[in-house]
C-alpha cells in the first residue's frame, strides 16, 4: 500500500512536471514566433487563379529584396478574393474580371472605399485543332458557334465536321470575360462541354478534331492552332500575339486587377507600386501576360 | 490502482472522442442544410435586381426561362411571350454608364434612378434589368415585372443548369443528378465482375506468396491521388475511347465510368475477399469431401456464404464512385445535358460543386444552390451507406 502511494505521488509529480515543461516551452515558442510579425505586417493576397502565378512570382522577388516583408498569396477564384476583401480576411483581392455592380454595392453599403488597379493585360486566343482548315473567324461567327447556332465547320469554310466547342467553367473569370466581350452578354449554349483549367482545354482541343475553345495567350503551344479574329465584320483579321495585344489591334484583351480597401492603402502601397514598376512589369512578361506600357 | 485509473481515463477518452466525432458530423450536416435551404427563398432573378418595362406593356409576369431567352436574343418579339407585335429592346444597367459619365450621375449615384427612369420611359418596347436600389420609383409610366420565387420543382425537375446566366439563372438539377447516377452505375457494372474475379482468385486460388504480394499492391491503388487518375484519364483513356468508338469527343460518361471503375476496384476487392476468406474451413472441407470440385465449392458454398459481404462491397464501391470529384471533373467533359447515351458528355454533382463554389459570390443564390446540391449528394450517399449496413448485417445461409 505504501509503495503504491509512493508510486502514485511520483506519477502525479512527473505529470505536473511534464505539463509545466510543456507550458513553458509552448509559451517560449509562441513568443519567438510573435516577435517578427509585430514589426512587419503580413500582406495577404487572395483571388483569381489567372493572376496567381504573376502575384506569386512578384511576391517572391519582392520578398527577396525586402527581407522584412512577408506576403501570403492564395488562389480560390476572383469571387472568393472579392468576398474575402469584404470580410477583411485579405488585404488585396486579385481578380481577372472587374468587380461586379452588386459587389461594389455591398462594399459601398458597408462604408468601405475600394481602390482598383490594373496591373497587366491578358490576351485570349481562340484555338482549334491544328489540322483544322479554318484559320480566321469574325466575332459574329464565334458568337454563333458558342451560342449553338453554327454547328458544322462546313458553314465556316472548313471540312464537313461537327463543331465541338469547349468552354471554361461557368464561374471562372475567363468564362465571364469571354461571355461579355465575344458573346456580347449572351449565354453559352446549354450543355456546352466545360473544362476546369486552361491546361485541360489545350489537352482536349489537341486530341479532338472538331474542337474550338478559348485560352489565355500564355498557354498557347504547338498542340493547338490559334485563329485570327476580326471585330469589324471581317475587314481585318488579327492574329493573337504579344505585339498585337500591346498595340491594341488584337481585340480580345482583358485587364487583370488588384482591389484593396482605401483604409489599408499604406500597408499594400509599396507592393502594388513594385508590381507596376518596370521590374514588376518584366515579371508580367515573364509569366506570359501583356505589360501595361 | 494505476490500472484502475488508466482504465477509467482510457474509457473517458474514448467516450469523448466518440462524442466529438458525432458532434462534428451533426454540425457539418446542420451547416450544409442551413446554407442549402435558403435557396428556396431566392427570387428567380439575381437578388436585389428587378425587371422593368414601359407601363403600356401588357406583360405582367415572365418565367425564368422566358427571361433567359429574351436576354439571349432567342426571343426577339413581345408577341412570343403574349404581348404586342413589337421587337424587344434589352437594357442593362451598364449601358447607362456608357451614356453618362460618373459625374453626371451625381455623388453616390443620386441621379441614377432619374436617368434610368427617363431611359425606360422613352422606349415602350424596353425591358430593363436594374438593381432595386436605383429603381426609378418616382418616374411615372414604368412598371415592375412580377418575378416568381424559385420552387422545389424548378430545382429538382429543372432540365437546365445555367447558374451564372444573367438576369435569370437556371438551377435545374436533373441533368447533374442523372449524370452522377449514370457514371456511378456504369462504373459498378465494369468494376463488379472484375473485382469479384480478383477477389475469388485471391481468396481461393492464389497461393500464400502471391496473395501476400498482390493484396498490398491492390490496396496501394486506393492511395493514388484522384487528380492523378483524372490526368491519366484525360491523356490516355479519353483519346482511346474516342478512337475505339469513332466518336467526335473523347470526354464521355463512358470515360468517366472507366476511371471510376479503376478507382472503386480496391474497395470491392478487399471487402469481398475478406468476406470470402471468412467462410469456415469446415464448410469448405465438407463440400470437397462430398466430391464437389473446387469451382463447385466456390460458387455453391463460398459465394453464398459471403453474399452479404460481397453486397456490402458493391454498395461501398458505388458510394466511392458517387462522391468522387476530381477525376470525374477532368474526364467527363462536364456538359450539363440530360444524358441520352453513354457516349454523351455528362456533368456530375461533386464536379459541379468543386468547379463552381470557388467563384460563386458568397451567400448568393448560386452559392446556396451548390450547398443544396451538397445536401442531395449527402442524402444519396447516406441511403447507400444504410443499404450497405443492412446488407452486411444480414446472414442468409
Amino acid at each position: 500500500m505504501k509503495r503504491k502511494m509512493k508510486m502514485k505521488s511520483m506519477l502525479l509529480l512527473t505529470i505536473t512536471g511534464i505539463t509545466l515543461l510543456a507550458c513553458n516551452t509552448k509559451n517560449e515558442r509562441t513568443r519567438t514566433a510573435n516577435t517578427p510579425t509585430t514589426d512587419v505586417e503580413n500582406i495577404k493576397i487572395k483571388g483569381s487563379e489567372t493572376v496567381l502565378p504573376l502575384t506569386q512570382k512578384a511576391a517572391e522577388v519582392y520578398m527577396n529584396s525586402n527581407k522584412e516583408a512577408s506576403i501570403t498569396v492564395t488562389g480560390g477564384g476572383s469571387g472568393v478574393g472579392i468576398a474575402s476583401l469584404m470580410e477583411g480576411t485579405t488585404d488585396i483581392a486579385q481578380a481577372s474580371r472587374s468587380m461586379k455592380f452588386d459587389e461594389k454595392q455591398k462594399l459601398q453599403d458597408a462604408g468601405k472605399e475600394v481602390k482598383e488597379v490594373v496591373i497587366a493585360y491578358d490576351a485570349m486566343a481562340v484555338i482549334v485543332h491544328p489540322a483544322n482548315k479554318v484559320s480566321q473567324l469574325t466575332r459574329e461567327q464565334i458568337e454563333g458557334i458558342f451560342t449553338g447556332k453554327i454547328k458544322n465547320w462546313k458553314e465556316l469554310g472548313g471540312d464537313d465536321m461537327e463543331i465541338i466547342p469547349y468552354a471554361r467553367e461557368t464561374s471562372s473569370g475567363t468564362y465571364e470575360f469571354f461571355k461579355e466581350s465575344v458573346l456580347q452578354n449572351k449565354n453559352h449554349m446549354t450543355g456546352i462541354m466545360s473544362m476546369p483549367a486552361n491546361g485541360a482545354i489545350i489537352q482536349s482541343v489537341g486530341q479532338t478534331n472538331g474542337a474550338i475553345a478559348y485560352v489565355g495567350l500564355a498557354y498557347l503551344n504547338s498542340n493547338v492552332k490559334a485563329l485570327q479574329v476580326s471585330y469589324d465584320q471581317g475587314k481585318t483579321f488579327v492574329a493573337p500575339s504579344f505585339e498585337n495585344a500591346k498595340n491594341k489591334t488584337y481585340p480580345i484583351v482583358r485587364p487583370l486587377f488588384y482591389y484593396y480597401l482605401g483604409a489599408s492603402e499604406n500597408k499594400v502601397k509599396s507592393f502594388v507600386d513594385f508590381v507596376l514598376s518596370p521590374e514588376g512589369q518584366d515579371i508580367v512578361k515573364e509569366v506570359g501576360y501583356v505589360g501595361l506600357k | 490502482m494505476i490500472k484502475k485509473i488508466s482504465n477509467i481515463v482510457i474509457k473517458q477518452l474514448l467516450t469523448v472522442s466518440g462524442a466529438i466525432t458525432g458532434i462534428a458530423i451533426l454540425f457539418i450536416s446542420i451547416f450544409l442544410f442551413k446554407e442549402g435551404i435558403g435557396f428556396f427563398n431566392s427570387p428567380a432573378v439575381e437578388k436585389g435586381y428587378s425587371l422593368y418595362v414601359h407601363a403600356s406593356n401588357p406583360i405582367n409576369e415572365l418565367s425564368s426561362k422566358e427571361i433567359k431567352e429574351i436576354f439571349d436574343s432567342e426571343i426577339t418579339n413581345w408577341k412570343t411571350v403574349g404581348g404586342n407585335d413589337e421587337a424587344i429592346k434589352i437594357f442593362r444597367i451598364d449601358e447607362i454608364f456608357q451614356k453618362y459619365s460618373e459625374e453626371e450621375l451625381g455623388k453616390d449615384y443620386q441621379l441614377l434612378p432619374e436617368k434610368l427612369g427617363e431611359e425606360i420611359k422613352s422606349d415602350k418596347n424596353i425591358i430593363a434589368y436594374i438593381p432595386q436600389k436605383y429603381a426609378p420609383t418616382l418616374t411615372k409610366g414604368i412598371k415592375v415585372l412580377h418575378i416568381k420565387h424559385l420552387t422545389l420543382s424548378d430545382f429538382f425537375l429543372g432540365k437546365e443548369w445555367l447558374p451564372t446566366a444573367t438576369p435569370s439563372p437556371l438551377f435545374g438539377v436533373m441533368p447533374l443528378f442523372l449524370g452522377t447516377l449514370l457514371v456511378s452505375i456504369l462504373a459498378i457494372i465494369f468494376a463488379l465482375p472484375l473485382g469479384l474475379g480478383v477477389a475469388i482468385y485471391l481468396s481461393e486460388l492464389a497461393n500464400e506468396k502471391i496473395r501476400k504480394l498482390l493484396k498490398p499492391i491492390i490496396e496501394l491503388l486506393s492511395g493514388i491521388p484522384s487528380v492523378v487518375y483524372g490526368f491519366f484519364g484525360l491523356v490516355v483513356l479519353s483519346p482511346l475511347v474516342q478512337k475505339t468508338f469513332h466518336l467526335s469527343v473523347g470526354e464521355t460518361a463512358l470515360t468517366g465510368s472507366l476511371i471510376l471503375a479503376i478507382m472503386a476496384l480496391p474497395t470491392i476487392i478487399s471487402v469481398a475477399e475478406d468476406a470470402m476468406r471468412n467462410t469456415p474451413r469446415a464448410m469448405r472441407e465438407a463440400s470437397l469431401a462430398l466430391g464437389a470440385t473446387q469451382w463447385q465449392t466456390i460458387y455453391k458454398v463460398v459465394i453464398p456464404y459471403a453474399k452479404s459481404g460481397i453486397s456490402a462491397a458493391v454498395v461501398l464501391g458505388i458510394g466511392r464512385a458517387i462522391g468522387e470529384t476530381m477525376a470525374v471533373l477532368m474526364v467527363t467533359g462536364n456538359a450539363a445535358v440530360m444524358p441520352t447515351s453513354i457516349f454523351n458528355s455528362v456533368r456530375t454533382i461533386p464536379a459541379t460543386i468543386a468547379a463552381e463554389l470557388g467563384e460563386a459570390p458568397a451567400g448568393g443564390t448560386h452559392y446556396q444552390a451548390l450547398f443544396l446540391l451538397g445536401c442531395v449528394l449527402f442524402l444519396i450517399t447516406m441511403v447507400f451507406s444504410i443499404i450497405a449496413e443492412i446488407i452486411s448485417k444480414k446472414k442468409n445461409y
